[in-house]
């Protein structure tokens, strides 16, 4: 009960708090200096939204690269099928010769039995001897010495064996291209009784031997054997006029080939597709990689996010370096004046007066030809860029300084006897800090923009980091320009958004710490 | 004459910076690994019957001049400088002022044509912004104007060239004339180099237009909210006059001055529009030489670009004493 009767009474006076007499102080709602600031800043839309992406980048960039699960510069795979030579058809328009075992049917017998069926004799002579040319089938001749024995043999159709490395001889060929090409259902060489049908195949006690066939399908690699069933599919595929087949072997495993035919060999090269492991290059965005890959194989998001930290790190750390030269040195000067501020200026106007951009080109070259390691590299880069960038930032703040320095709480602190070290840095520099966070924002941009540049340029961070500027350095290859817009149009707008809201952000700060502002 | 002591004061000032810049970069071109020589030498002592690297290295350097001490050296070439005698360029193989001369002009009308450009549009728009402060115009030129001066270059020329070149097929991705060149007619010829030019100059353009637009906005605010508009307004003028007569008169005190510090900056060349186009003005050419260790030229370029950012700042200062009758130099 007691408890409620207090939220009662602090209810009341809230209420009460409205009916304040005119001159009670707690009229008027006072703020501090910083809460001023604060309160202008968020006023300031662009600002806030500056602010805004700000954030998201150091989360996107440090919480990102800390959650992806791939690696700054892991490499993905993939399995990629590629059309690789595997075997050659080519259609038997031309006699072959074979011959008896034991006996002579060398190429000048060859060349007279061609001549002798081409010509439709029945007979022809070599070395002496007068052979008997006898057609036994469409596209089967053999040639007989007087007693009848056998020579040799002119084909077309070709018999293949079934059983891989086996051989078979001359007598069981001529017997079973004889009998195939006469229609026959049977036939017997060497003591055994093979049957035949008409589609060419040839059985010996039921079991496959053999088959005949116009094609002569030989396999590229020494090593593999073809079987029936593929060569069968092979000619049918031929025949049908497809370029493309798939064939499924023993195992029940498919394997998808092509067929190309060559007029000028008379020649079908058959290319099987073999699945082989490359870098996984440019693969469009995924639900694994959700900005694809870039031209190492890398994951482009993952590389943003360490691109951002790279980026943004760089920023902070040459800012810091430039703004500690420029406070000490600005500082002094403004302060002490007289020939140190000369000097320090003179010293300010000659590093003002170096050309920055080309100092920096010509230094990353030469790391590149001194073979720098790409992690030290960075660290040169931003001393370079550190000990470049302060000129401007401490000649503000020696003018700032130079104009506190005469106003009258400076006298008082002299007249209270405080050390000089105590009057720079706790009184002078205080009064300089807002327009120095202004001029490191804004410069924070600006530093950004110079490191992605040269990455870009290749001269500043380099692989294996990432950095935005070397992720867009892929647009140099035409193709990926055009066809590849999810590897280089991201890294293009996050940096552009960062270095935007760090401007935006810049300008909304220095409308807030200007109390001359009215709004 | 007052006037002329301080403009002599300060070019004798600038003599001083500029010695110390050339001093400065010359030690770090002759400190760093001459990547130059040392390819040269090493392409040399791999032929057959060579001598040695380090043979080569010592009578390469000789030849270049790169010999004596960092001291002496620079002021050899300080003594020629002086003369106008830069050297040869390692790279071109030329006189460094005869490769100069042959790659400035081009640079020099794309900035100067971008540069025409830029103040017809930041002008109107910077006046625009201030006149109505705070409305959604103003925002939206101002946010324009930061998002112009944020833009990396080279992601915008690939952009420029994503969209003109490759899906509209507008113009050519690269180069300053096309192939069939010299069958065209003159008249064709010129049309087609203006082509050719069109992208490079909305590149240049669109990042260098941000910082002056601001910088008209900012400075035509303040004169608004000078007591003499007020006055002005008082006395009934209508605000065409108001704007046009009396504050935009005052704001041109600042213009001016900032169109003088622009003026020598015409000359520097634009590094990453000329390489990304392939145009082979001054910037295209001092990047090339300078990747390469080119020592006389990137020197010669160094010390012009130095040269032209001290040029700036007098010229701008001298200017504002001009215009600006209330500027007494001290």
């Amino acid at each position: 009960m007691a408890e409620d009767k207090n939220i009662r009474d602090a209810e009341q006076e809230k209420v009460s708090g409205e009916q304040y007499s005119l001159n009670d102080d707690r009229r008027v709602k006072v703020l501090s200096p910083g809460a001023m600031v604060i309160k202008r800043f968020l006023r300031n839309r662009t600002a806030v939204v500056g602010m805004i992406v700000l954030i998201f980048m150091f989360i996107f960039s440090f919480l990102g690269g800390w959650l992806t699960p791939y690696g700054e510069s892991e490499l993905f795979y993939r399995y990629d099928t590629q059309q690789k030579e595997f075997a050659s058809a080519i259609e038997n328009v031309e006699l072959r010769y074979k011959g008896a075992e034991g006996q002579d049917f060398g190429n000048m017998v060859q060349a007279k039995m061609l001549l002798a069926i081409n010509t439709h004799q029945d007979t022809f002579e070599w070395d002496g001897t007068t052979y008997t040319l006898s057609e036994d089938g469409d596209g089967l001749y053999s040639a007989a010495l007087p007693d009848g024995t056998k020579v040799g043999m002119a084909f077309r159709p070709i018999f293949n064996i079934v059983e891989q490395g086996a051989e078979v001889g001359f007598e069981t060929q001529y017997e079973a291209l004889k009998a195939f090409l006469n229609k026959q259902s049977s036939f017997s060489a060497g003591g055994k009784n093979y049957n035949v049908d008409s589609d060419g195949n040839v059985t010996l006690d039921g079991k496959d031997f053999g088959f005949i066939s116009t094609y002569n399908i030989q396999p590229l690699m020494g090593d593999v054997f073809l079987t029936r069933e593929f060569k069968d599919q092979v000619v049918e595929e031929i025949n049908a006029g497809n370029t493309e087949f798939v064939f499924t072997d023993v195992d029940q495993v498919e394997h998808e080939y092509a067929l190309k035919y060559d007029p000028q060999t008379t020649k079908w090269t058959i290319t099987q597709a073999t699945m082989t492991r490359v870098y996984d290059t440019y693969s469009a965005p995924s639900s694994e990689h959700w900005l694809g890959t870039d031209k190492y194989g890398m994951d482009v998001l993952t590389r943003l996010m360490f691109g951002g930290r790279v980026s943004l790190m760089i920023g902070f750390i040459v800012e810091i370096i430039a703004t500690v030269i420029a406070l000490i040195l600005g500082g002094i000067s403004g302060y002490f004046g007289g020939w140190v501020d000369n000097l320090i200026m003179r010293i300010v106007d000659i590093f003002y007066c170096i050309p920055s951009m080309p100092i920096i080109i010509i230094l990353g070259a030469a790391m590149d030809n001194a073979g720098v390691k790409p992690g030290v590299r960075m660290v040169y880069l931003m001393l370079i860029l550190g000990v470049l960038g302060w000129p401007g930032l401490a000649r503000m703040i020696r003018g700032q300084i130079l104009s506190l320095r005469e106003q009258e709480f400076m006298t008082a602190t002299e007249a209270t006897g405080l050390s000089v070290k105590r009057r720079i840095f706790q009184h002078l520099i205080p009064n300089v800090v807002p327009q120095t966070i202004v001029s490191v924002t804004m410069g924070l941009g600006g530093t950004i923009l110079t490191e992605s540049s040269l990455s870009f340029l290749g001269l500043g961070v380099k692989f294996p980091f990432a950095s935005w500027g070397n992720i867009i350095n892929d647009v140099n290859n035409t193709y990926v320009l055009q066809n590849y817009l999810f590897v280089w149009i991201p890294a293009g707008v996050l940096l552009l958004a960062t270095v935007l809201a760090f401007n935006l952000v810049g300008d909304g700060l220095r409308d807030a710490f200007d109390p001359k502002m009215k709004r | 004459m007052n006037t002329l002591k301080y403009v002599v004061k300060r070019i004798l000032l600038s003599v001083v910076i500029l010695f110390f810049v050339a001093l400065i970069i010359y030690t770090l071109m002759r400190c760093l690994p001459t990547s130059y020589i040392e390819n040269v030498a090493r392409a040399k002592a791999t032929q057959p019957g060579s001598k040695s690297f380090e043979e080569w290295m010592v009578q390469l350097e000789a030849a270049y001049g790169m010999d004596k001490g960092i001291i002496a050296g620079f002021f050899q070439w300080l003594g020629q400088a002086i003369q106008g005698e830069f050297g040869d360029s390692w790279q071109y193989t030329m006189p460094v002022i005869q490769k100069f001369q042959e790659t400035i002009g081009i640079s020099f009308y794309m900035s100067a044509i971008s540069m025409f450009f830029e103040w017809l549009i930041a002008i109107p728009l910077g006046i625009i912004a201030a006149r109505k402060q705070y409305s959604k115009t103003d925002y939206t030129i101002s946010v324009i104007a930061i998002a112009c001066m944020s833009l990396p270059t080279f992601f915008l020329i690939a952009l420029l060239k994503l969209v003109f070149c490759m899906n509209l097929g507008w113009f050519d991705l690269i180069g300053v004339i096309s192939r069939d060149y010299a069958q065209m007619t003159p008249w064709q010829q010129f049309l087609d180099r203006v082509n050719h030019m069109v992208l490079p100059i909305v590149t240049l353009v669109l990042i260098s237009i941000g910082s002056l637009m601001r910088y008209v906005r900012t400075n035509m605010l303040e004169v608004l909210n000078a007591d003499y508009i007020r006055t002005a307004r008082a006395k009934g003028l209508s605000e065409h006059k108001v704007i046009y007569k009396h504050a935009f008169r005052n704001t041109l005190i600042p213009l001016v001055t900032f169109l003088g510090g622009s003026l020598p900056g015409l000359f520097g060349g634009a590094l990453f529009t000329e390489t990304m186009y392939s145009i082979q003005g001054i910037g295209y050419a001092s990047y090339y030489a300078m990747t390469a260790g080119d020592i006389p030229f990137s020197m010669f370029y160094m010390t012009f670009s130095a040269v032209l950012a001290l040029l700036g700042n007098l010229l701008a200062d001298i200017l504002y004493a001009v215009v600006d009758p209330r500027v007494r130099v001290s």
